[in-house]
């Protein structure tokens, strides 16, 4: 009986290991196959920025963009996930750009006169229909920037 | 009955093994609350940083180093090849900390030199770029195929500059991905110090009320903020409490320059569907703080590569 329980124990964590590492690897590839290529004519920056995230999590970054630059910002999920939600803030919290007012588009660009400290505020939406297990997907965000 | 303490115990510690598990899988870092800021012009120094707020994964991202070159380039700097890392200075780097910080810095000598159309050059770094990211067991990051495709590409800009843009990403996902968050932060660190030093050893004091790099340096104290908390985060790695230590003296001298902005305006180009974001910014950075800027930026630096 301790056998069985001990085993039942050890693959049930094995189980989980290989789940955790299986869904970095596939958000991974999510983020250089799918999203990268939304940055379409942009120069991808080269920095990674990717996690799994569930209905209604939130997450932050920060980044100084620079005056004068071209930028495409891509944010995606992955197909499973409601659409992502992202808006740009400023020092004083005043939101510059928010996708909500753009149908949720997953990209977004823009250039800047003066070469500023941004904050992304992204957001997993939840579906209008609760469901038991609430999805969880990789979000992904990408920067691209036009070479002279 | 005797079987109970022993599977309270095997519960627990599956318990603990999860949750640490779901904490690395979902990348939580420290989670931070502060006041935020409420002037109309701000004296920029961390005020966005201020505002951290209790998301579930927070990011702090530093220029790549092909934003840090394109940023040099763009602001017209000539190319100067002794101011990267030599190559021949590659096996001197043993531990993690030496190749995780000369990854960044050769990414960001590779970048540079391929913006400049240098061609034996960017094969050169893109080796050394290998060794490095090899010795940190960053499988396949850099294969023999990506010096070959290079070898192929050496004189189509825009091909060579995806092949770095692709194997920086393949390091650094790598890196995150495998649980080495730490590493990767010094590998951003390591590029972010090499841009900025090729930046201003590249102006000369004659040029220094001119020269349109002089305004990209004063732009990198927008980052230092950003690359302290990159660190804190990762302060469990041995090679980082120092490494915070010395950005901690850069952003002493940083704080000599103010840079002001006023309120930020949206204008939406209707016809190309771009954002336009408008606000004038005012700096202060003096001729002998530039020096001392310089200074501390080559004395880190050097530390890096020696």
């Amino acid at each position: 009986m301790k056998r069985l329980f001990n085993t039942t124990i050890f693959l049930s964590l094995m189980l989980f290991v290989f789940t955790s590492f299986e869904a970095n690897a596939q958000c991974k590839g999510f983020a250089k196959k799918v999203c990268k290529a939304k940055l379409e004519s942009f120069m991808h920056d080269g920095n990674y920025h990717a996690a799994i995230l569930t209905e209604g999590e939130e997450a932050e970054l920060y980044k100084t963009f620079y005056s004068g630059q071209e930028y495409r910002m891509a944010i995606c999920g992955t197909d499973n996930l409601p659409p992502i939600e992202f808006k740009i803030m400023d020092a004083n919290r005043n939101i510059l750009y928010s996708n909500k007012d753009h149908d949720y588009s997953n990209t977004w660009d823009f250039s800047l006169e003066s070469s500023q400290q941004l904050k992304l505020v992204i957001t997993v939406t939840t579906f209008e229909q609760a469901s038991e297990a609430p999805a969880s997907g990789c979000v992904s965000i990408m920067f691209g920037f036009k070479i002279d | 009955m005797k079987n109970r303490p022993f599977s309270k115990l095997v519960f627990v510690i599956v318990i603990a093994i999860v949750g640490a598990f779901t904490l690395n899988s979902c990348g939580s870092k420290g989670k931070q609350e502060a006041a935020a800021p409420s002037l109309e012009i701000t004296e920029i120094d961390e005020s966005v940083l201020q505002d951290v707020k209790t998301a579930e994964r927070i990011f702090y991202s530093l220029p790549s180093p092909l934003e840090s070159a394109m940023l040099i380039k763009s602001a017209g700097a000539r190319f100067d090849a002794d101011f990267l890392n030599s190559t021949d200075a590659v096996s001197r780097y043993s531990t993690n900390r030496d190749m995780a910080l000369n990854l960044g810095i050769y990414t960001c000598d590779l970048s540079f030199s391929s913006l400049y159309d240098q061609t034996q050059l960017v094969i050169e770094y893109m080796s050394a770029a290998k060794k490095m990211a090899d010795g940190l067991g960053i499988l396949d990051a850099i294969n023999e195929e990506t010096i070959n495709r290079l070898e192929e590409n050496v004189n189509n800009r825009e091909v060579i500059m995806d092949i770095v843009s692709e194997t920086f990403l393949n390091s650094n996902s790598y890196l995150e991905e495998n649980e080495q968050p730490a590493i990767a932060s010094i590998v951003l660190v390591g590029a972010w110090v090499e841009g900025l030093y090729i930046a201003t050893q590249l102006v000369d004091a004659e040029e220094f009320d001119s020269n349109k790099l002089v305004g990209r340096i004063i732009d990198q104290k927008l980052s230092v903020g950003i690359m302290l908390k990159l660190l804190e985060d990762n302060n469990d790695h041995p090679a980082v409490g120092p490494m915070i230590d010395q950005m901690n003296e850069l952003k002493a001298v940083f704080d000599k320059i103010k840079i002001s902005t006023t309120k930020i305006t949206p204008e939406i180009d209707e016809e190309t569907n771009t954002t336009v974001l408008r606000s004038e910014v005012t700096t202060d950075l003096t001729f002998e703080v530039f020096v001392e800027l310089g200074e501390k930026v080559a004395e880190i630096r050097n530390s890096y590569v020696n």
